[in-house]
């Protein structure tokens, strides 16, 4: 039901950013995300920054993937 | 000399008259100039010998000028990709032109002159001609339709129903560039990627590719449909399965990122100066490697192979390492957010 | 330059590495039958496109719920859009999913060969450009969508009103999320064990809005994202909740849900909406389900404005959309399916869009 994807905020002028996901640029209002800086990840959802990335628990998430992996380095992680 | 003050094409241009004369001189004769269109006969003459391959694509655009080409280059490079996955080598186009009344004349210089570049690239001219002009409204800009003959060398024989089980699919390069170049220009996208069109003749990356294995089975450009569609077609032709590795696929980053943002799949986008082709397990290597050695064929990749199937499908291996169909597409694709 | 760039926080959450390790990890933690609901149809669509249904252990069942938009609007309300298509001096803007759904007597392509002016429009600040650029025309845009979609069409409603597009007007057929899901929970028919909660809508409301499924129900609920390695991880969390007997609120997707959701969109989508009673394709009438354009913004209510009739409205015949999407049957118990209903020419709503279900069971798997 509602496509979203992860873009950077590169850009902002007054309720207007320019996002950047992958060399693709386009417009995005940050009007249901006032407080959104530059350099944020947001998810971007028909032309609008609807939540803000939090990088901090995507690695966490991306830790917890490798720590199913039985990989080695997760110990040093923690 | 411009043959009308306003700098538009008139109706009266198409009327056969005088100005009709004018345009025909100033604008195609001067900018496709070679020694049989000098002629102006009603039809052209040519000696030959030989198998002849011989194709026709109507063109519409829009919008008619895009980042890496315009429906000029586009209307030759489509004719002559055509003969070239047929194993042909081009020998003369044919072009027709539907002007709408009012258009610029300048546009039109601009056309005519990239459809000359595009002719030299692949070695082939365009030796006849018409042009009508209809009432403002009843055509969007210009329409283009080329014709195309070409000779099919000896020993060279190429059919989308070529394809047995065991044998390796290659596409030739990035896949999407022109879908993706072409819609981001479009109004109420938005999307700006840098992107240019792949447009480009293939001609010379299929004389390679023959020159290092005469015997390729299948080849096909992904156009209208993508990749998804020329799969299908050759699976269905071929009455084989067709199993592909979606890691494997060679995509620019930008195409890839549009497509998240405007919820497209690129199998589905077009592609206008790429092939797929069908071999021999044992011809990949030389193939590649002379693709790989031509600007049109640098980024060539081997995507998938051929399997023995009851019915005709496609799969692709996904990302995950498991297994999806891929279907003929259906209809325009449109940006979707839901 | 060909793929040597990542999309971040796409990339990584896709890659066979990161998913293999879930995989197994799914198999081995799963020995007992699961029935999952996936709530929202952007889950249906990864699942087909990166083939999730063939690559889990057989014990699980992954059923798609009603969470696409395009399925679960009743076919008056596309009728209505298509009669305010049809009339004078209207543009109509959609987004461009809702381009080839069939309604009783025509979709809005066979509206356009009418002469219906029909332009898809990727946001809703596109439409108001449209309303602006063309003030001798009545700019009507088609509110479909869940309350990840809803706020941004209430973004574009107070501008209209704000700086005076008065030539901008919305038919909302929005819907909320948690009064169908406590809808379908206390269906006494319903054969789900799990929910796996939509991501994005939850970005806006918050994780809170399903514990009350959760603890009346019993049935367990994770908030998901939408890459394959998010969607693995979260069967992984549903099935160790049934397998250690709990029922909670979990979220997964950690990187775009926040506790409360956000309260910007929340407070604008209460500002220029009002709950109402809504009717969901398959459903039937939910109370408090949809969202209406409230009092205050009724000037640019298109509903209000261009009242059209509709009473020919019909459910089309044989189709099972509704079974389908509660989640009691598969498109595949459908007489239709593939046969009389295929992409190109559509009986009903869950095979136009291309993440209704049976859409994606004949586009990936059939
Ligand atoms: S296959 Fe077609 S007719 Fe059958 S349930 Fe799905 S949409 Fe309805």
């Amino acid at each position: 039901m509602c496509l979203a994807v992860p873009a950077r905020i590169v850009e902002i002028d007054k309720q207007m950013a320019t996002v950047e996901i992958g060399g693709s640029r386009r417009e995005a209002s940050l009007v249901l995300l006032p407080d959104a800086s530059m350099g944020d990840y947001v998810l971007l959802h028909a032309g609008f920054a609807i939540s803000r990335i939090d990088e901090a628990e995507a690695l966490e998430t991306l830790r917890l993937f490798r720590a199913m992996l039985g990989e080695g380095n997760v110990a040093e992680d923690d | 000399m411009r043959a009308d003050r306003s700098g538009q094409i008139l109706l009266a241009h198409g009327s056969g008259g005088r100005l009709t004369q004018q345009l025909v001189d100033s604008v195609f004769a001067r900018g496709l100039s070679n020694p049989i269109l000098v002629r102006m006969e009603d039809a052209a003459t040519l000696d030959f010998q030989g198998r002849l391959a011989c194709t026709i694509d109507s063109h519409v655009v829009s919008p008619l000028f895009f980042p890496g080409g315009d429906i000029g280059r586009l209307a030759v490079t489509g004719t002559v990709n055509d003969l070239a996955v047929a194993g042909a080598e081009p020998m003369h186009l044919t072009a027709g032109f539907i002007i709408e009344e009012g258009f610029a004349f300048h546009d039109l210089e601009r056309i005519v002159e990239s459809m000359s570049e595009a002719g030299a690239e692949a070695g082939t001219d365009i030796i006849a001609g018409d042009t009508k002009v209809v009432e403002k409204g009843a055509a969007d800009g210009v329409f283009v339709t080329t014709c195309g003959i070409g000779r099919v060398p000896d020993g060279v024989d190429i059919s989308a129903a070529g394809a047995r089980p065991g044998d390796a699919v290659i596409v030739s390069g990035t896949i999407g560039d022109h879908g993706i170049t072409v819609l981001s220009q479009r109004e109420g996208i938005g999307v700006a990627t840098g992107l240019v069109s792949d447009c480009a003749p293939l001609w010379p990356l299929v004389r390679d590719m023959l020159a290092a294995a005469p015997g390729i089975r299948v080849m096909r450009d992904p156009t209208r449909g993508g990749l998804a569609a020329t799969l299908n077609e050759i699976a269905q032709a071929s009455g084989v399965a067709i199993e592909i590795d979606e890691a494997a696929i060679p995509y620019r980053t930008e195409v890839r990122s549009a497509c998240e943002l405007l919820g497209l799949d690129p199998l589905i986008l077009a592609n206008e100066g790429k092939l797929v082709a069908v071999m021999a397990q044992e011809d990949t290597e030389a193939v590649l490697a002379a693709m790989r050695s031509n600007p049109h064929g640098r980024d060539a990749a081997l995507i998938g192979r051929v399997e023995a199937a009851a019915a005709p499908r496609v799969h692709a291996r996904t990302l995950i390492g498991s297994r999806r169909v891929i279907s003929m597409p259906t209809g325009e694709q449109l940006p979707r957010i839901c | 330059m060909t793929d040597a760039g990542r999309l971040a926080f796409l990339d990584e959450f896709r890659s066979g590495p990161q998913t293999r390790g879930l995989l197994e990890e799914l198999v081995a933690g799963n020995s007992v039958p699961l029935k999952v609901m996936e709530v929202c149809g952007t889950h249906t669509m990864a699942i087909s496109r990166h083939g999730i249904r063939q690559a889990v252990p057989e014990e699980l069942t992954l059923i798609s719920g009603p969470g696409c938009p395009v399925c679960v609007t009743a076919n008056a309300d596309i009728d209505a859009f298509i009669e305010l298509a049809l009339l004078p001096d209207v543009i109509a803007t959609t987004f461009g999913d809702m381009l080839r759904v069939p309604g009783t007597r025509m979709g809005l392509a066979e509206a356009r060969g009418q002469g219906a002016r029909v332009q898809v429009v990727y946001s809703t600040l596109d439409a108001l450009k449209i309303a602006r650029e063309n003030p001798d025309r009545s700019v009507v845009f088609f509110g479909v969508g869940f309350e990840t979609t809803a706020p941004t069409v209430a973004a574009a409603l107070l501008e209209a009103r704000q700086t005076g597009v008065d030539n901008f007007f919305v038919q909302s057929v929005h819907k909320v999320v948690p009064p169908a899901l406590e809808a379908l929970s206390s269906a006494p028919e319903l054969a789900v064990d799990a929910y796996l909660c939509p991501g994005h809508v939850t970005a806006i409301i918050g994780p809170e809005a399903y514990a009350p499924v959760a603890s009346r129900y019993g049935i367990p609920c994770v908030v998901t994202g939408f890459e394959p390695a998010d969607i693995l991880q979260g069967l992984i969390m549903l099935s160790r909740q049934k397998a250690e007997g709990r029922s909670q609120v979990e979220v997964q997707y950690t990187r775009g849900v926040r506790a409360g959701g956000n309260p910007a969109a929340l407070a604008l989508m209460e500002h220029v909406f009002e709950p109402c009673d809504a009717a969901w394709r398959g459903l039937g009438t939910i109370p408090g389900s949809g969202l209406a354009i409230s009092e205050e913004f009724a000037a640019h209510d298109a509903l209000r404005r261009f009242p059209v009739d509709v009473s020919y409205s019909r459910e089309p015949r044989g189709c099972i959309c509704g079974a389908i999407l509660t989640g009691q049957k598969t498109p595949r118990d459908c007489g239709l399916f593939g046969g009389a209903c295929v992409p190109e020419h559509p009986v009903g709503p869950c095979m136009v869009s291309s993440e209704g279900t049976c859409a994606a069971y004949y586009q990936y798997e059939s």
